[in-house]
C-alpha cells in the first residue's frame, strides 16, 4: 500500500517544493544581493558636487541628520521612471534627499536635471564608479538609507516606488522613531 | 589558367560552362577571404576583457583566472571575465587595480565579498554552508545510487526463485 502511494508522496513533496520557490519568488526579487554593508557605519567616501565642482562632501559631513542617497545617471531609464516618486519623497521635507551621480558626463547630468526637475539638495559624483564600487552598488537606480549616526540602514536596488519609500524610507526619517 | 583553358577548349559550348566556373572560383576565393576577416575581427571581440597594461604574461594569467572566478554582479550568469557589462568593466578594473597594489587574491576576493557577500565568488569557498553546494550532488548521487542497488536487489531476490520454464524454442 505505501510503496504504490510513494510516487504520490514524492510528487506532492515537489509541488510542495515547487509552490514554496513561486511565493518566494514573487515577495522578493531573486537577483538581488543582499548588501553585507547593512548596520554598518556608511563608506568613507570624499566627493565632489555636481554644481560646484570645487566642493567636496564627504561622509563625516552628513552626519547628525538621516538622508537618502539616491544613485542615478542621465544614461539611465529607470532613473527616470522612478523620477516622480524621488521628488516627491524630497518634496515632503522629511528626509534630505541627495543624489549620486554615477558613471555620468557632467553636462549630460545637469542637462538632465534641468530637463526633468532637481529633487535633490545636492548631487555628489562619482565620474568613474570607484565610490560606487564601495557601497556595493550594481547598475543605477540604487538608493541607500543613511541614520543620523552615518549607519547604512537600507539599501533599495532597482527603481523607488511609493510603497518602498512609505515602508523602508519614510520609517527612518528623523522625527519617526 | 581557367581563361586559358576557356581558349583552348573546342567548342562554345565548352567555353559558356568555363566561365561561370570562373566566376564561382573567384567568388568563392572572395567570399573565403571576407568569412575569415569577419572571423578574425571576431575572434578580437570574443574576449569581453578590455585591453589592460599587463606587465607580463604571468600577471595577464592571474588576472583572467581570478576574472574568471569572479561573478559579475549584474548579469549574474555570466563571470567577471565574460560579462560586459558597465560594473564588469569597472569591476575588472578595481581587480587589477588591486593586484597591483599588491594585494593576494584570497584578498581581492574578500574584498569584492565585503561589498557584494560571497555570491561574488563564483566558485564557493568550501566553508559552512557553502558545503552543502560542494557535497550536495555526490551525497544525492550517493543516496540514489544506493536506493537503486536496493531496488534491484529486491527485485533480483523475488524473480530469482522463479526460473522461466524451460521451453523448446530457445532464442
Amino acid at each position: 500500500m505505501m510503496r504504490r502511494l510513494l510516487p504520490l508522496i514524492v510528487f506532492a513533496l515537489l509541488g510542495g517544493l515547487l509552490y514554496a520557490g513561486i511565493r518566494l519568488a514573487q515577495t522578493r526579487d531573486p537577483n538581488e544581493i543582499p548588501s553585507p554593508l547593512i548596520g554598518k557605519p556608511v563608506p568613507a567616501f570624499a566627493l565632489p558636487l555636481l554644481h560646484e565642482a570645487g566642493r567636496t562632501v564627504t561622509d563625516q559631513d552628513l552626519l547628525g541628520r538621516p538622508y537618502v542617497l539616491n544613485v542615478w545617471g542621465s544614461w539611465c531609464p529607470s532613473c527616470r521612471i522612478e523620477h516622480p516618486f524621488v521628488a516627491a519623497l524630497a518634496k515632503t521635507g522629511k528626509i534630505r534627499v541627495i543624489g549620486f551621480n554615477y558613471k555620468d558626463e557632467g553636462e549630460d547630468a545637469l542637462r538632465w536635471l534641468g530637463q526633468f526637475g532637481n529633487p535633490y539638495e545636492f548631487s555628489l559624483v562619482d565620474r568613474d564608479g570607484r565610490v560606487a564600487i564601495d557601497f556595493g552598488v550594481t547598475a543605477a537606480p540604487e538608493t541607500f538609507v543613511v541614520d543620523a549616526q552615518g549607519v547604512l540602514r537600507v539599501k533599495i536596488t532597482g527603481p523607488v516606488t511609493p510603497e518602498i519609500i512609505s515602508t523602508k524610507i519614510l520609517p527612518l526619517a528623523e522625527g519617526s522613531r | 589558367m581557367s581563361a586559358r583553358h576557356a581558349r583552348e577548349s573546342a567548342s562554345p559550348g565548352a567555353l559558356a560552362v568555363e566561365a561561370p566556373r570562373t566566376r564561382v572560383r573567384a567568388l568563392a576565393g572572395a567570399t573565403k577571404i571576407f568569412a575569415g576577416a569577419t572571423l578574425a575581427l571576431l575572434m578580437s571581440l570574443a574576449h569581453a576583457i578590455d585591453p589592460m597594461p599587463f606587465k607580463d604574461a604571468a600577471e595577464e594569467a592571474r588576472f583572467r583566472a581570478l576574472a574568471a572566478e569572479l561573478r559579475c554582479v549584474l548579469c549574474q550568469n555570466q563571470s567577471l571575465a565574460d560579462s560586459n557589462a558597465g560594473i564588469a568593466q569597472d569591476l575588472r578594473r578595481e581587480v587589477f587595480d588591486l593586484m597591483r597594489q599588491g594585494r593576494s587574491d584570497e584578498q581581492i576576493k574578500t574584498f569584492l565579498t565585503d561589498r557584494y557577500t560571497d555570491f561574488v565568488l563564483y566558485k564557493p569557498r568550501a566553508a559552512g554552508r557553502t558545503l552543502l553546494v560542494w557535497l550536495g550532488p555526490a551525497a544525492v548521487l550517493l543516496a540514489g545510487a544506493i536506493a537503486v542497488a536496493v531496488i534491484v536487489r529486491r527485485r533480483a531476490r523475488a524473480a530469482g526463485t522463479q526460473l522461466p520454464p524451460a521451453s523448446e524454442e530457445d532464442w
